[in-house]
């Protein structure tokens, strides 16, 4: 099956391209980009003027809660609510059930995604067995049987020495450890950031300390084992600080925040919202602007959601009781693109956080549209208004602090592999 | 004047005048407490449940008067014979209760932000009678009324409040309530214990040094010490906070000639509170409690619907 996408506006980071133009796909490759370019014999056109084109865009960061928990979201409903949010392509963090911490998890993650998934899947194994932290998973076999990095999302490596090892052992086995990095200790029983939204709603908090002290330690151990390392979901202004400086010193650090940590505060945890928490929680205005701050300078690398499902009767409980995560695919798109709107990035900027940034930390072979790249596209209606409603989300779970919330900027044709697979 | 609120949460929630209105219909309904035959038929026919999920003895039993005296029927629901200790959601309690048809729920709970949860999912009333470290309407109430009877007015007066803020409802409850009618607030305490941002809830001061706070103060309160509750890394013993942040006859000297000392209790002796000056003559405890029964009065009386009783 061919395709020409005619007259949209291709922005491709990649290639640093920003044009009007066509571009043709064959064989679910890359086949042509240029402007007036013919159909073929019978070639399905979309018609994509005033239409922004992007390379699929790449989600490093989501919890597709199979095996083991699909009550919340499995593989296929998980990988609906990507293609319908412009994502081609998404990484999914190893705290299913069981951890996903051997190959046979891992091939079943695989094997299903191949048969069932609407984009691409790329499985994260984890980094200590059980993500107990206590000793190492078998990395060079979960690499093998397809995971594109290592990390215990969910929960940190609390112990620094196995921290280290971990770094050093994957660098060998050519894996990228993504570090979930949090001080536990400082964390306590907080269920909220620290600061006066928790003083005057009587939460427990979670000091931002909490965060930046675990983020230095692991940007050490970095630069100490000189191993590359990625940070997951950073929130604080202090990350911010502290990634910037190492990435001034040539310490092989990358980062990714999500989009409720540039586009909420902690204020909208008020009225016991159990959907505004989430780990790291919502923080404060001079943390916002930090995280826009270090998108706009590239100390922050990649946009990606968290993406959290979980089910009503885990959110719909007291405050302390709720379950940490929110759904994110869906809303990533018009949050990010509101970014440009505001003036804090240009497009290109935004979606290279989007697409080739993250293709490049986790080394596969997406977040392009180079002749010959596989046809995972994006086209966007920039100018497309629309309102978050529970009961559209492709997502099994609906926890989004974002419902009801008026947003702009929608994927109409989400293409992987040159097939279409969201068309709104 | 009516009483709007279908609920009674925290009083960060109410306004001057209605917690003026609530405060005058208490001193009204207190003399029901001294009669000899202490009942009224004010709320006769309705049925108030009393669901507590956290130990109390003074606000339940206080709560549960109030209401009798009232003429309504009560029931009292505790987490430990209930079927909470079967994992019962809050949601489902409160579905099975509301079926039973009370009018007003009173709630514990140890989770901040319970009763907002609650009030939003019931038809019936709901009052909060502690909830987290956020607030306890009903003992910031019984407070100002205690302070009232002895001042006439709490504009202007001088009160200190020292302890554990951060994990106190009561704390919070008095501030937005003694703000709002016009008293100066000063808080004092181990900076382990201090919110960040206190300061900002009302206008308040916060004190480093606990005389800061009780010099020249019309009011002390002190509030209880929870090391239970509050975990081992916040004080190195209770005899140094004793030392520090206790009330004794001492430093109750730097305070007005004739003021008050107050305590929400159940009172650690010797930690917060010496026993000369709980057993004092400056010390209000007791009839601290006693108003308890009135204000608590006058709240279900409320949002029950009543508008009698203002000055």
């Amino acid at each position: 099956m061919n395709l020409l996408i005619k007259g949209g506006r291709v922005v491709d980071p990649s290639q640093n391209i920003d044009d009007s133009m066509d571009l043709l796909v064959e064989d679910g490759r890359i086949k042509e980009m240029g402007k007036g370019l013919k159909a073929p014999a019978g070639a399905e056109i979309i018609d994509a003027a005033g239409l922004l084109v992007t390379p699929g865009f790449i989600d490093m960061h989501v919890h597709l809660r199979d095996p083991g928990l699909e009550y919340k979201e499995d593989i296929v409903t998980g990988t609906r609510a990507a293609a319908a949010g412009g994502f081609t392509s998404v990484a999914c963090m190893p705290n299913t059930k069981p951890v996903n911490d051997n190959k046979a998890i891992t091939s079943y993650i695989v094997n299903k995604a191949r048969n069932e998934a609407l984009v691409n899947v790329f499985p994260v194994g984890s980094i200590t067995q059980g993500s107990k932290g206590e000793s190492l998973a078998e990395m060079g076999e979960l690499k093998e049987s397809g995971c594109v990095a290592v990390s215990d999302d969910g929960r940190p490596v609390g112990n620094g020495e196995l921290m280290r090892r971990a770094l050093e052992y994957a660098k060998g086995m050519g894996i990228m450890v993504i570090a979930h990095s949090e001080e536990l200790a400082l964390v306590g029983e907080g269920v909220m950031n620290e600061g006066f939204t928790s003083t005057e709603l009587g939460l427990k908090g979670i000091p931002w300390a909490a965060e930046d002290v675990a983020v230095a330690r692991d940007v050490y151990l970095a630069e100490f084992t000189g191993s590359p390392l990625h940070i997951a979901h950073i929130s604080t202004s202090g990350s911010v600080r502290i990634i910037r400086n190492a990435k001034a010193r040539g310490v092989k650090v990358t980062c990714e925040t999500a989009p409720h940590y540039f586009s909420l505060t902690d204020d909208a945890v008020r009225g016991y919202n159990t959907n505004a928490k989430m780990n790291p929680p919502l923080r404060e205005a001079a943390d916002v602007a930090a995280i826009k701050a270090g998108l706009a300078d590239g100390t922050i690398d990649a946009i990606a959601t968290d993406h959290a499902p979980h089910h009503l009767d885990e959110k719909d409980v007291e405050f302390n009781l709720a379950l940490n995560g929110i759904v994110g695919l869906e809303t990533s798109l018009p949050l990010s693109l509101q970014l440009v709107a505001d003036g804090v990035v240009d497009l290109k900027t935004l979606l290279e956080k989007m697409t080739c940034n993250p293709a490049q930390i986790l080394g596969i072979d997406r977040g392009t549209l180079q002749v010959g790249a596989a046809a995972d596209i994006t086209v966007i209606d920039p100018a497309r208004e629309w309102v978050v409603a529970a009961e559209q989300l492709a997502s099994k779970s609906k926890n989004s602090p974002f419902i009801g919330r008026k947003m702009k900027g929608a994927a109409v044709y989400t293409i992987v592999g040159g097939k279409v697979v969201f068309k709104r | 004047m009516p009483f709007k609120h279908k609920d009674i949460i925290g009083l960060q929630d109410l306004t001057r005048e209605e917690i003026e209105l609530l405060l005058n219909t208490a001193e009204n309904l207190k003399e029901i407490n001294e009669r000899d035959i202490k009942k009224v038929p004010t709320l006769r026919g309705k049925t108030v449940v009393n669901l507590f999920y956290e130990a109390s003895t003074r606000t339940r039993t206080s709560f549960e008067i109030a209401a009798k005296r009232l003429s309504a029927d009560t029931i009292n629901i505790t987490a430990s014979t209930s079927s909470v200790t079967k994992g019962e959601t809050l949601s489902d309690t409160a579905r099975n209760v509301l079926a039973m048809k009370p009018d007003i729920i009173v709630m514990r709970h140890a989770i901040s932000g319970a009763h907002h949860y609650l009030a939003q999912r019931v038809s019936c009333s709901v009052i909060n009678a502690g909830d987290g470290a956020h607030e306890h309407p009903s003992q910031g109430l019984l407070d100002m009324l205690t302070m009232r009877q002895k001042f006439g007015s709490l504009e202007g007066l001088k009160v200190a409040i020292v302890g554990d803020i951060t994990h106190s409802r009561v704390a919070r409850s008095n501030i937005y309530g003694l703000t709002k009618m016009g008293a100066n607030v000063f808080l004092a305490g181990p900076p382990t214990m201090m919110p960040p941002g206190i300061e900002r809830l009302g206008n308040v001061t916060v004190c480093n040094d606990m005389r800061e706070a009780v010099a020249d103060a019309d009011v002390v309160m002190m509030l209880r010490i929870q090391l239970e509750r509050q975990g081992k890394t916040l004080l190195p013993t209770l005899k140094e906070y004793s030392r520090y942040f206790g009330l004794n006859n001492h430093v109750l000297q730097l305070a007005k000639k004739d003021a008050m000392v107050m305590h929400p209790g159940p009172i650690n002796r010797g930690v917060e509170l010496c026993s000369h000056v709980a057993d004092g003559d400056q010390s209000h405890i007791l009839k601290q409690v006693e108003n308890g029964v009135a204000v608590r009065m006058s709240m279900l009386y409320h949002v029950s619907g009543g508008e009698l009783a203002t000055e």
